[in-house]
Formats: structure tokens, C-alpha cells, sequence
């Protein structure tokens, strides 16, 4: 009876594979193919010029030293993170501050279903259609500087597209309101997961609410929050319908606006595989590194 | 409740106090939330002459005109819509059921490749396809799938996040009793999963529908590089010709209408259905 038992144990545990199949066919074809393709593509030299293909020439590491010593990729960088940390800093505190009077039982908010429904609503709305209505409410002759003009705050329309930091200020502004309502609604979770009698006790000792949250909330709120900015981070990284369609993909003014991933897409449009292989390899090896962290959180979170 | 005095004056403010601007601020995050797509309705219901007068903050009466003009218009709208609604719907079925199979493989059965493969689907799970999109794009070709909906389809079968999430609901609400005694039953394995572990994962499946859905409606990288011909684009890429084209001398109400035309039927799903969404955004994160 037992050994019956077993051996059709074992015969079912066969069917495994076979549910795994579908998975591992599409993620081989689709996924681990297109990415070992790309780093082959990366040392080779790919590219038209004019109406002649050049290449494509084996060139070792030449790609490589070129997008690190043209300087681009450290410009792209430099601007993707900032617009990364403008909309960011921002996210965390409101976030933060959202999520603890959320889950604070002595407060008892009400309409709660209702705020979190709406500062939920603008990460389900399509990037690019966001981004352009930010392009149009925005331009010189927009609602935006009617607004302000009418108000007198200004004399003459602002022009928002020609400055530095208005343009990357409304990106950030843009990812701003697109995610904190994700990260309030992430931190909640782990908030409410935090041993109310903690909370009881520092009140029986007198703790205001302030140093309730800056002694026990927070301290313990830090896996999370950690979580939170790495996923974030390799979300800020990826930066791309906003910037591209606010700014009609030239990343202006000057290309301080122009983050990594429209720069692979200027590649890959104008087919230098060579160069969008480098990049593409410098953003995987980012991206990877940035992943694993996240992975360990996943792995220790999983096991309590 | 003579204890609640003393508590108010040594704490630093009162519960009226926090509550209040706890209001505040919510009332104004709230407003940045909502503002710009008040705006966008409003805009979207008036006239190129009106428009261009400045802002009011009362509708006018020209949606219907607007809309009309934009189906009849040079960016083939509606069938953009059709095209996104094609493929985000074919991807929301198939990423669904087939990570629901992964999520099921790794939960209930036990074979020699069980941990490898859970632990590899976790790692890889980060990793954004934009950097390997250009081995994507060359095989797309070599495969001679360039500029069809296939390449945009196919792919979501091997959904590392959303195998994840449907892992995490399978642990706390399929009880392994449940696929033995329906075994005893006589039940094929093919059979168990699809009659009795998918309506058991309807919730699940649910919330993980409408974020594919979502997700691949908004998606314009990997669509924008694949899909060339006018007729088979997606709205998101029409988007991006609209900002392309030399808008100045777009008719702005037309403007406004097609970008309410791509947002506003999310939105009124979304509101229909938050509930679900918002109660399922939690769940797919870590434990802390």
C-alpha cells in the first residue's frame, strides 16, 4: 500500500515539467536568446552610414570604450538619476506620511477607500497620453500659463519646454504622481503588519506620535523601504515614455533631459546594433545588479 | 476617558489637530491627483477658437464634435484602439493562465528542478526587457514576425511577476489536501488544474488581468519598435505621432479629445473595478 502509494507520488510529480513547459519554451525563445544576442551584438561593429551597411566586424571591446569615453553615457546617467531623485524624494515623504496616518487606528480617517482609489488612479494611466497632456496643459499658449497669467503670477507666458529644470522637474513631477500612490499603498502593508501592543506600549509611556514614528515605525519599516527604493531605482532606470514623448524624444533642451533608455532607443531606431549592444549590456549589468538586492529582500522577507 | 486631557497636552498636538491636516494634505495630494484630468475633460469639450482664448473652468459643448472629428481624421484612432484592445486582451489571457500553470508546477509538484527553477524565476524577475529588446528585435525578423501583434503577445506567457504573485496566493489559499482528493476522484492532472485550481484562482486571476491588461495597453517602447504599418499601430505609438506632428497647427480641441480618448477608458474601468486593484497591489509585494 505504501509503496503504491510512492511510486504514483512520483508519477504525478512528472506532470511538474510538463506545467513548466509553456513557461520555459517562451522565456528561452523570447527572453535568454534576444539577451545573449544582444552581448554577442556588442562586440561587433553594426551600423549604416548613409545608404551603406557597415559591418558587421568583429571589434572586441571597441563599442564599449567608445560610449564610455564619448562621455554620453555618463550625461544620460547623470540625467536619468536626477529626474529619478527629484521624483523620488518627494514620493518617499508623502508616502511615508500617507501611509502612517492610513494605518493609524487613533486617527480613524474617513473616506480612506476613497483617497487610496484616487492617488492610485494616475499609475494605471498611459504614460505617453499622460506625458502629452502634460506637453499640451504646459506649452506656451496652454491652460497652465493662461492660468498664471490671469492669476498675474506671470506677465508674459512661461516658457516651460526651453529651461533646464522646469522640463526635468515636470518628468519628475510626472513619475511623482504616477507612483506615490503605489509606494503609499506598499508602505501601508508593511505598516500594518508592525505589532500594534508596540505602538500601545510607547503611548502608555508617553511617546508622542512623532517619536512614534521615528523610533518604531520607521526602524521597522526598513526592509520595505529598502525594497521600495531599489525596485524604484531599476524602475527610474528604465525612464522612458515620459521624457520621450514629453519632449518628442530630442531629451531638450540640450539633451539634459535625454535619459539611458532613449538614448538605446535612438540606437536601435537607427539600427546601430553595435552601440545599442553596449548599452544595452551596460544597462543589463546595472539593472542585475540592482535585481540580486532585490531578490535577497524577497528571499528573507519570504521566509519568516 | 478623563486620561485622554492628560494624553492631549503632553503629546506634542492634539488628535484634532493631526487629523485636520492630515485632511489638508490628503484634500491637496488628492488635487494633484485629479486636476490635470479635469483640465484635460474640460479642454477636450471646447473649440480650437475657444481654446485658444485661455483657460475656463466650465465645459463647453464640442466633445461630440471633437470626437467626431478625430475618427474621421488623418491618425487612424479608432482602429489603434481596436489594435491595443486586441493585444492587451490576448495578454492578459495568456500571461494569466500559463503563469497560474508555472505558479501551479512549482506549488504542488516535486521534482528534481523545483528549487532551480523557482530561484531562477525570482532573480530574473527585475530584469526589464528594454535591455534585451535589440536580440529581441533581430530575432522578431529572422522570425519574420516584424510589424505583427505576435512578438507583442507571445512573450507575456513567461511573466515572472505575475507567476510570482499567483506563487503567493496558491500558499495561503490551495490547500494541497484539495488536488490529492480530486486525484482520488480519478481526476487528471491536466483536468484538476483547469476545473478545479483555475475557479479557485478566479481573485487571483482577476486582479492580474486587469494589470496585464493595463500594462500592456500603456506600453509604447517595445510596440514602437515592432508594429510600422499605419493600421496595425496601437494608440500609444498614435500619441507619439501626435506630439511628433507640427501641433501648432493641430486643432487643439482634436488634441485634447484623443488624449481623452486613450485615457478616460481606463479610468472609468478603474473606478468600477478598485476595489479589486487597489486591495491586489499590496499582495504581489515581499513580506516584510
Amino acid at each position: 500500500m505504501q509503496k503504491k502509494g510512492k511510486s504514483q507520488v512520483v508519477r504525478y510529480n512528472k506532470w511538474g515539467y510538463f506545467f513548466l513547459l509553456p513557461f520555459i519554451i517562451v522565456y528561452v525563445v523570447f527572453q535568454l536568446i534576444p539577451l545573449v544576442n544582444t552581448v554577442y551584438n556588442s562586440f561587433f561593429e553594426n551600423y549604416r552610414s548613409g545608404l551603406s551597411q557597415i559591418g558587421p566586424n568583429f571589434v572586441g571591446l571597441a563599442n564599449f570604450k567608445t560610449i564610455f569615453t564619448n562621455g554620453d553615457i555618463l550625461k544620460y546617467t547623470q540625467n536619468t538619476l536626477i529626474m529619478w531623485v527629484l521624483g523620488f524624494v518627494p514620493q518617499i515623504i508623502v508616502s511615508l506620511l500617507l501611509g502612517a496616518w492610513f494605518s493609524d487606528p487613533s486617527l480613524r480617517l474617513k473616506g480612506q477607500r476613497f483617497f487610496k482609489t484616487v492617488i492610485y488612479l494616475p499609475n494605471l494611466i498611459m504614460a505617453s497620453a499622460f506625458a502629452m497632456l502634460f506637453f499640451t496643459l504646459f506649452s506656451d499658449g496652454g491652460p497652465i500659463n493662461s492660468i498664471l497669467m490671469s492669476l498675474h503670477l506671470v506677465s508674459s507666458p512661461y516658457r516651460f519646454m526651453s529651461h533646464v529644470w522646469s522640463v526635468r522637474g515636470l518628468v519628475a513631477f510626472m513619475n511623482f504622481v504616477m507612483w506615490f500612490g503605489n509606494t503609499t499603498i506598499l508602505l501601508m502593508a508593511g505598516m500594518m503588519g508592525i505589532d500594534t501592543s508596540l505602538y500601545e506600549a510607547a503611548q502608555v509611556d508617553g511617546a508622542t506620535s512623532t517619536q512614534i514614528f521615528y523610533r518604531i515605525t520607521l526602524p521597522l519599516l526598513r526592509p520595505i523601504l529598502l525594497y521600495v527604493m531599489i525596485t524604484s531605482l531599476i524602475g527610474g532606470l528604465q525612464m522612458f515614455d515620459v521624457p520621450q514623448i514629453f519632449t518628442n524624444g530630442t531629451g531638450d533642451p540640450v539633451r539634459t533631459s535625454m535619459t539611458l533608455i532613449m538614448y538605446l532607443n535612438k540606437h536601435l531606431f537607427s539600427k546601430n546594433y553595435g552601440m545599442g549592444g553596449a548599452l544595452s549590456v551596460f544597462l543589463f549589468v546595472i539593472t542585475g545588479v540592482l535585481s540580486l538586492i532585490v531578490f535577497r529582500l524577497n528571499r528573507i522577507g519570504n521566509k519568516d | 476617558m478623563p486620561n485622554d486631557s492628560v494624553k492631549k497636552e503632553s503629546k506634542g498636538m492634539g488628535i484634532h489637530g493631526r487629523r485636520t491636516i492630515a485632511y489638508i494634505v490628503l484634500a491637496l495630494v488628492s488635487f494633484l491627483c485629479l486636476f490635470w484630468f479635469y483640465v484635460l475633460f474640460i479642454n477636450a469639450t471646447r473649440s480650437h477658437a475657444e481654446l485658444t482664448k485661455g483657460f475656463t473652468p466650465v465645459p463647453s459643448s464640442y466633445l461630440k464634435q471633437n470626437l467626431n472629428n478625430i475618427m474621421t481624421g488623418t491618425l487612424p484612432v479608432l482602429r489603434g484602439m481596436i489594435n491595443s484592445l486586441i493585444i492587451a486582451t490576448c495578454s492578459a489571457v495568456l500571461c494569466t493562465y500559463f503563469s497560474t500553470m508555472t505558479a501551479y508546477a512549482v506549488h504542488v509538484y516535486d521534482f528534481k528542478l523545483k528549487k532551480f527553477m523557482s530561484t531562477f524565476i525570482l532573480a530574473v524577475m527585475m530584469i526589464p526587457t528594454q535591455v534585451t529588446a535589440l536580440g529581441f528585435l533581430q530575432l522578431v525578423n529572422r522570425m519574420k514576425l516584424d510589424d505583427t501583434f505576435i512578438p507583442l503577445i507571445v512573450p507575456s506567457i513567461a511573466a515572472p511577476v505575475t507567476y510570482f504573485y499567483m506563487k503567493q496566493y496558491m500558499e495561503s489559499s490551495l490547500p494541497l489536501s484539495l488536488v490529492e482528493a480530486a486525484r482520488i476522484d480519478g481526476s487528471g492532472e491536466f483536468r484538476t488544474f483547469n476545473n478545479i485550481v483555475l475557479p479557485l484562482m478566479k481573485p487571483a486571476i482577476a486582479v492580474q488581468a486587469i494589470f496585464t491588461f493595463v500594462t500592456s495597453w500603456n506600453n509604447y517602447f517595445t510596440p514602437a519598435l515592432i508594429l510600422h504599418t499605419d493600421t496595425k499601430k496601437t494608440l500609444p505609438i498614435l500619441i507619439a505621432q501626435l506630439r511628433s506632428a507640427d501641433w501648432l497647427k493641430f486643432d487643439m480641441g482634436q488634441v485634447y479629445a484623443m488624449i481623452a480618448f486613450s485615457i478616460f477608458p481606463v479610468i472609468v474601468v478603474y473606478l468600477i473595478l478598485s476595489k479589486y486593484i487597489v486591495g491586489g497591489v499590496a499582495l504581489g509585494a515581499v513580506k516584510g
